[in-house]
């Protein structure tokens, strides 16, 4: 009780708007992320850097254009068509082989990409100016109006995501390429090319959740790193392929690490996440957010 | 036929060490220095292999035992006056094998990519702890100690030159890559190996594969360790950057190029990469990464057999 009585209610407050904020763009990259795990089984190392990418693409946009809305479709449809190229040079042969493969091949696209945005865009972080800079009053502190709009976004895509998934021709074409493969090809599906605007998609996803990002802390080459390890952990937590659950784990653990960075540093926050992952993995190997199997 | 064969290897093995061992006699002081490096990372490699090749798990987090045995040993280092060898290997190797230990009782529950994942994301918990830990392992810069001498209480104690850190290191590396090789080879290693073909079939057998793979992941672990006992004594510090998980990376990069499931191939992966590397970063410096990258992701499409792997079909056409 002492410990809480130390924390005056409007910090919590604070922190669990950040948190909050922090978990929807979390879940943006995490249900990209999960996409592609759970149609394609492949686990994308290159994420993080899809992410940072998406980003750079938003910071050359802004500075050539100076619209901020412009920037993030760029950021979004260029970097989904990496996604689609990068799936058909790398990812497309290994079709058929052990998932293990796939993790190698993203783990070196990550390697090349990384160095390449080090390489272009030099070590110097960038900064995004934020589209508009109203701030509104919570309690002691002008909070950016901005950050809400972040959160507003994410769970607009997030939502379209859904319904695409859920009533869209191409939607159903996608889960029944996750249900059955070798069926859905027999009644006529492009399976390939499913698999390829799945990986474009999730790769778009993730550059619009490193453009919205990017004002908040600014962009460099090895911003993807962090994203993409949280984000594994919210997919891990989540149950893999499980996009609501990734949602919920997202805001689930964001929450807590903004909790805990009132009392140590946003640093050793992190650790929370691994500890949640740990008892995750103890008590609920499957997930914390899907029903018990059976 | 079959003792042809057991000629030919032992043969073939006396040459490869006699070679490595008269190599700092005639080798430049700097080319000297990195063939015990390669030889370090080569171990390190091969103790993935167990996992990688022998077993079926990817394991992303071989960076966290070789940075725990480099900062086991460390501790031994900075802390005991004279620095000796011999207190340094067992820290380091105790410090490896309880992490390894710890590790392996979570991610053995899982398979496959799960497996992976896990072992990446405890690597990290590692890193943020001995990154933020600053009183304790120096935090970013890490610790710098100095290098004990190569001594046998109670004989003699001559401090290492960089001959005889080779052949001590080699000494090592040779010794660990026999056990490894009669572990491969015992019931032990066959268990290990049918838990890769098929884990469920190994299961209904009547292996408790659970174990099994703890005990993988703790010896894997443990030679893990002795390789980054090998490294804080040859370089003279500790650094979180060695617990960080790129190094786990490279160390699946050492696995794949050299060839998985051969002992010797990630040996040969890590003299591969890391003699691109020199050779690359001498005009490209730090974007050495991009071709490494490109070649990389090349040979997991084209040749997953690895070098080791390739050549064997090759000399064998």
């Amino acid at each position: 009780m002492e410990l809480l009585h130390a924390i005056p209610f409007d910090e919590l407050l604070i922190q669990t708007i950040n948190g909050i904020v922090t978990g929807m763009i979390l879940a943006l990259v995490a249900s990209g992320l999960t996409l592609i795990f759970g149609i394609m089984d492949v686990v994308n190392f290159a994420h993080g850097e899809l992410f940072m990418l998406g980003a750079y693409v938003g910071v050359v946009t802004l500075t050539a254009t100076g619209s901020f809305w412009l920037a993030l479709v760029a950021a979004t449809l260029l970097i989904a068509l990496l996604g689609a190229v990068l799936h058909l040079t790398t990812l497309r042969p290994l079709l058929g082989r052990d998932p293990l493969t796939t993790i190698l091949a993203t783990f070196g696209i990550s390697l090349v990409l990384q160095n390449y945005a080090l390489w272009q865009f030099g070590p110097v972080a960038r900064k995004i100016a934020e589209p508009f800079t109203g701030h509104f009053n919570l309690f002691y502190i002008e909070y950016p109006w901005y950050r809400l709009l972040i959160a507003l976004l994410s769970a607009g895509i997030i939502t379209a995501l859904w319904l695409f998934l859920k009533f869209g021709t191409y939607g159903i074409w996608t889960r029944a390429t996750t249900q059955d493969r070798v069926m859905a090809q027999a009644m006529g599906i492009p399976v390939p090319w499913v698999l390829t605007a799945v990986f474009a998609i999730g790769s778009g996803m993730a550059a619009a959740s490193g453009v919205l990002f990017g004002p908040l802390v600014g962009v460099n080459h090895a911003m993807g790193v962090d994203w993409v390890l949280k984000a594994f952990i919210v997919v891990v937590v989540g149950g893999m392929g499980n996009l609501g659950g990734s949602i919920l784990a997202a805001i689930f653990i964001s929450l807590l690490e903004a909790y805990a960075s009132l009392w140590v540093s946003p640093a050793q926050a992190v650790i929370v996440s691994f500890v949640v992952l740990i008892l995750t993995l103890l008590f609920r190997p499957t997930g914390l957010f899907v029903p018990t199997p059976k | 036929m079959r003792n042809r064969h057991a000629v030919v290897y032992w043969t073939g093995f006396a040459v490869i060490v006699v070679l490595l061992a008269i190599a700092p006699l005639v080798l430049p002081e700097f080319w000297r220095r990195f063939l015990t490096e390669i030889l370090i990372w080569g171990l390190l490699a091969m103790s993935s292999d167990i996992l990688i090749g022998y077993t079926g798990l990817v394991s992303f987090g071989h960076s966290a035992f070789f940075g725990l045995g480099m900062y086991g040993a460390a501790a031994a280092l900075i802390s005991f006056r004279p620095p000796s060898l011999w207190l340094a290997l067992p820290y380091g190797l105790v410090a490896a094998a309880a992490v390894a230990a710890f590790v392996a009782y979570f991610s053995t529950r899982l398979r496959d990519i799960y497996f992976a994942i896990t072992t990446l994301i405890f690597s990290q918990i590692f890193y943020v702890v001995i990154f933020t830990w600053t009183e304790l392992t120096g935090g970013e810069n890490g610790l710098t100690f100095s290098r004990p001498p190569l001594a046998i209480p109670g004989l003699f104690s001559v401090p290492f030159t960089t001959t005889t850190l080779h052949w001590f290191v080699l000494a090592v590396v040779v010794i660990s890559y026999l056990i490894l090789r009669r572990v491969t080879q015992s019931p032990f290693g066959m268990v290990l190996q049918s838990i890769r073909e098929n884990e469920a079939r190994t299961r209904a057998i009547g292996y408790p594969t659970e174990r099994y793979k703890i005990v993988a992941v703790m010896l894997s672990g443990l030679f893990a360790g002795l390789a980054g006992v090998l490294y804080a004594i040859q370089n003279r510090f500790a650094a979180p950057d060695f617990v960080f998980f790129l190094v786990s990376g490279e160390v699946v990069i050492f696995n794949v190029i050299g060839g998985i499931g051969t002992l010797v191939g990630p040996i040969v992966g890590a003299a591969f990469y890391l003699l691109l590397r020199e050779g690359l970063s001498r005009f490209l410096t730090e974007f050495y990464l991009i071709p490494v990258g490109i070649i990389f992701i090349a040979m997991v499409i084209f040749m997953p057999q690895g070098l080791l792997g390739f050549a064997r079909r090759w000399l064998n056409r």
